[in-house]
């Protein structure tokens, strides 16, 4: 079954938990004992309607601060499709979770208050989904039942979210309105009688409606290898398979292909996955291959078709989003993590840290905090097979870690 | 023929780049396996992952005593069948060396005290990643846990300085006595786990099939009563009931389900159609609503 990925973007308040919960409880993915323990914590609180927030909001810390601290993860299938939400908090300081969650996603949603309209962090939301490339964004404008399911506020906020979509980079983006209302249960699963005027699908619908190809788009065939395969047994006695997942486009027996670094050719033998052979691989699919010819290959090498070699290189710009209390400055060295290949990376120029708001208030810096976003530059000490991230996602995107914590601290976008 | 991820599962996919990327990052991984279906799947998926070659690290399995016996015998079978190496470590042993005490009364579980037991055995084999086959989809705790969950010296948790992980990257980089969780099917839910039993025709323990079984009831849940270990009070009668396990975890903490589904369809059909979520029959949980997370940040699994 298709799984999709969805993550959702909304400042305090603006009634993310709520929708989230609202989806879970109309498709009837709520267990009895989840809904009897949310009609027990909503009746102490003194509520008269179902305060579908506790649904998601996990842990102690978060509950006794009435916030979302992390990513939380979702689950819930219709008929159709299995879905993933990655709930990431709305927080200003909180960058870090959205492109965390906005990472692994092809969907995601963005909120907005109808009585609000479009403030300062829609800007940043929109703008983090468009920065990672996210295929499909819904603008969910919620609590339509505070204004009255009005026409014209909707039309008005719509306006102005047009405003905005001048001004982003990647144009391919799909984005889709839909007037909300998450507690009321409006345009959600079911198509509201409120809002007559709004001819279009509800949330569900829209995301039952996704085709594959409207939310993948990640560029040619790239191969890195993660494991060598070497049985040693009678059986397999010289069996040595290539072990990774395909990423782009696919791969298929016979196809030339080419091993980074070495740039040694070779065919394409045999592709393995389990104890069945294949004729194709495609995308995403976690296969073995084996290579006409005995090739020296190992972890963090890369398989690419013959006539579509990536950029090798040493130095490169990329757009960073950072994510530590530790701060990056020019001359730091860190592990860059590039797919399953690791090297060492020392930050050469900060040249401009960039304000998510499309104000083009782009300043000079020194350093990068965490949720920080800057275009930095980058010299490695050995070199990488890369592509752009606008033509590759996940070729052209790293990890930054930190020699001393060992913790993940920032992300990168190839220029 | 194409491998391509509508005919093959991308769940499953995912499950297998996890496996190999902690084969490659890890030293000395090891396999927690508790003989339910969620570590029998992880075998499933292991084989696959290094397939024609062995998987290459061994299992291990923290015995708290309390297992059902049908469990035990399936836990030896397989790991025959397989080939593989199994490392057993028994909670009778800390409780003997004094490192932990016995709960006693109505709700005496060793559950908590397998923490010990495990942390004592991370320590002895310097394993630096134990694969779990915990799920998101199971409680509030697990649904904000990662991929690679890094354990410090203690085994602790620390649920507000995660690593983020972002697109497939997943960072191993630990220090000296520090430990990862990993966790390969974190984003299954409990239906995508039958389903797959059922594609694959993976062979699992009887108790997960409806049987006659002695049972009694307590706070609204059926309980095993053909052994010493659950604890009875004299006024709770026992009955014969037709019932199964939706989990395999001890007998002092797992509760049965009224069924009669007796084969993987049935229970597939079954699983589908409830609204009791399969942790709602587990009592370590209803201790409090924070159980999980408080275990957790103690080094529970």
């Amino acid at each position: 079954m298709e799984v999709l990925k969805i993550a959702t973007a909304g400042s305090v308040d603006d009634g993310k938990s709520t929708l989230i919960g609202r989806i879970l409880y109309d498709t009837k993915s709520l267990t009895s004992d989840k809904i009897e323990a949310i009609e027990k914590t909503s009746q102490q609180k003194g509520y008269d309607y179902l305060d579908f927030s506790l649904a998601t909001d996990g842990l102690v810390a978060e509950r006794e601060q009435g916030i979302t601290i992390d990513v939380a993860h979702i689950y819930f299938s219709t008929q159709k499709k299995s879905y993933i939400i990655a709930d990431t908090p709305g927080h200003v300081e909180y960058t870090r979770n959205m492109v965390t969650g906005a990472s692994t996603s092809q969907v995601a949603i963005i909120l907005i208050d109808a009585r609000k309209g479009v403030v300062d962090q829609t800007y940043r939301h929109f703008f983090i989904s468009n920065l990672l490339r996210v295929k499909d964004i819904i603008v969910a404008i919620n609590k339509m039942d505070l204004v009255d399911f009005s026409e014209e506020k909707y039309n008005a906020i719509k306006l102005d979210f047009e405003a905005l979509m001048q001004k982003r980079d990647y144009k391919d983006q799909n984005i889709t309105f839909i007037p909300v209302s998450a507690l009321k249960g409006d345009n959600v699963v079911q198509k509201s009688e409120q809002t007559p005027w709004y001819t279009g699908q509800t949330l569900l619908e829209h995301l039952e409606n996704l085709n594959k190809e409207d939310v993948y788009n990640e560029g040619t065939p790239r191969f890195p290898v993660q494991y060598v395969v070497r049985p040693k047994t009678d059986e397999f006695h010289d069996f040595r398979g290539y072990a990774g997942k395909v990423y782009g486009g696919q791969l298929s027996v016979g196809d030339e292909v080419v091993a980074l670094p070495s740039k040694t050719k070779s065919k394409i033998k045999d592709i393995y996955f389990y104890d069945e052979k294949y004729q194709t691989a495609s995308r995403r699919t976690s296969v073995t291959i084996t290579l006409e010819d005995e090739i020296n290959v190992s972890r963090g090498d890369m398989l690419v078709k013959a006539n579509d070699l990536p950029k090798i290189e040493k130095q490169f710009t990329a757009t960073i989003s950072w994510m530590d209390s530790e701060n990056l400055q020019t001359g730091s060295k860190y592990l860059l993590q590039h797919g399953v290949h690791k090297v060492l990376a020392k930050v050469d120029q900060i040249h401009h840290k960039i304000n998510p708001d499309y104000s083009g208030n782009d300043t000079e810096v020194n350093a990068l905090e965490m949720n920080d976003i800057a275009l930095v530059s980058f010299k490695l000490n050995k070199p990488i097979y890369l592509d752009e991230f606008k033509k590759h996602r996940t070729n052209g995107s790293f990890i930054l870690i930190d020699t001393q914590s060992n913790n993940t601290a920032g992300v990168g976008f190839i220029q | 023929m194409n491998v391509d991820t509508s005919t093959i599962n991308p769940l499953e996919n995912e499950a297998i780049y996890i496996f190999r990327e902690v084969a490659a990052q890890f030293e000395n991984p090891v396999l927690l396996f508790s003989g339910g279906k969620d570590s029998i799947t992880l075998v499933r998926l292991a084989q696959k992952a290094f397939y024609p070659a062995k998987i290459p690290f061994p299992l291990m399995h923290i015995d708290t005593g309390h297992n059902f016996p049908e469990t035990i015998e399936f836990r030896d079978r397989l790991v025959q069948e397989l080939g593989l190496n199994l490392i057993v470590r028994n909670v009778q042993e800390s409780i003997d060396q004094g490192k932990v005490t016995e709960e006693s009364g109505k709700y005496a579980s060793r559950n908590r005290l397998q923490t010990t037991t495990l942390l004592d055995a991370i320590d002895e084999f310097k394993f630096d990643a134990c694969i779990g086959g915990a799920r998101r989809d199971e409680e509030k705790a697990r649904a904000k846990e990662r991929i690679f969950s890094v354990r410090d010296d203690f085994g602790q948790w620390d649920e507000k300085n995660q690593r983020p992980e972002l697109f497939d990257m997943l960072n191993g980089q630990i220090e000296l006595g520090q430990n990862v969780r990993v966790f390969p099917i974190s984003n299954w839910t409990e239906l995508d786990v039958w389903s797959y039993i059922e594609k694959e025709n993976i062979e699992i323990p009887s108790i997960y099939f409806a049987h006659t079984r002695a049972t009694f009831l307590r706070d609204g849940l059926i309980w095993s009563a053909n052994d010493d270990v659950v604890y009875r009070e004299d006024d709770e009668t026992v009955e014969d009931r037709l019932v199964r396990f939706r989990t395999v975890g001890d007998m002092s903490c797992t509760a049965a389900v009224l069924s009669s589904a007796s084969d993987i369809a049935t229970v597939v059909e079954e699983i589908r159609a409830s609204t009791l979520s399969e942790r709602g029959a587990r009592i370590d949980d209803k201790r409090s609503e924070a159980a999980m997370e408080k275990r957790k940040q103690q080094g529970y699994f």
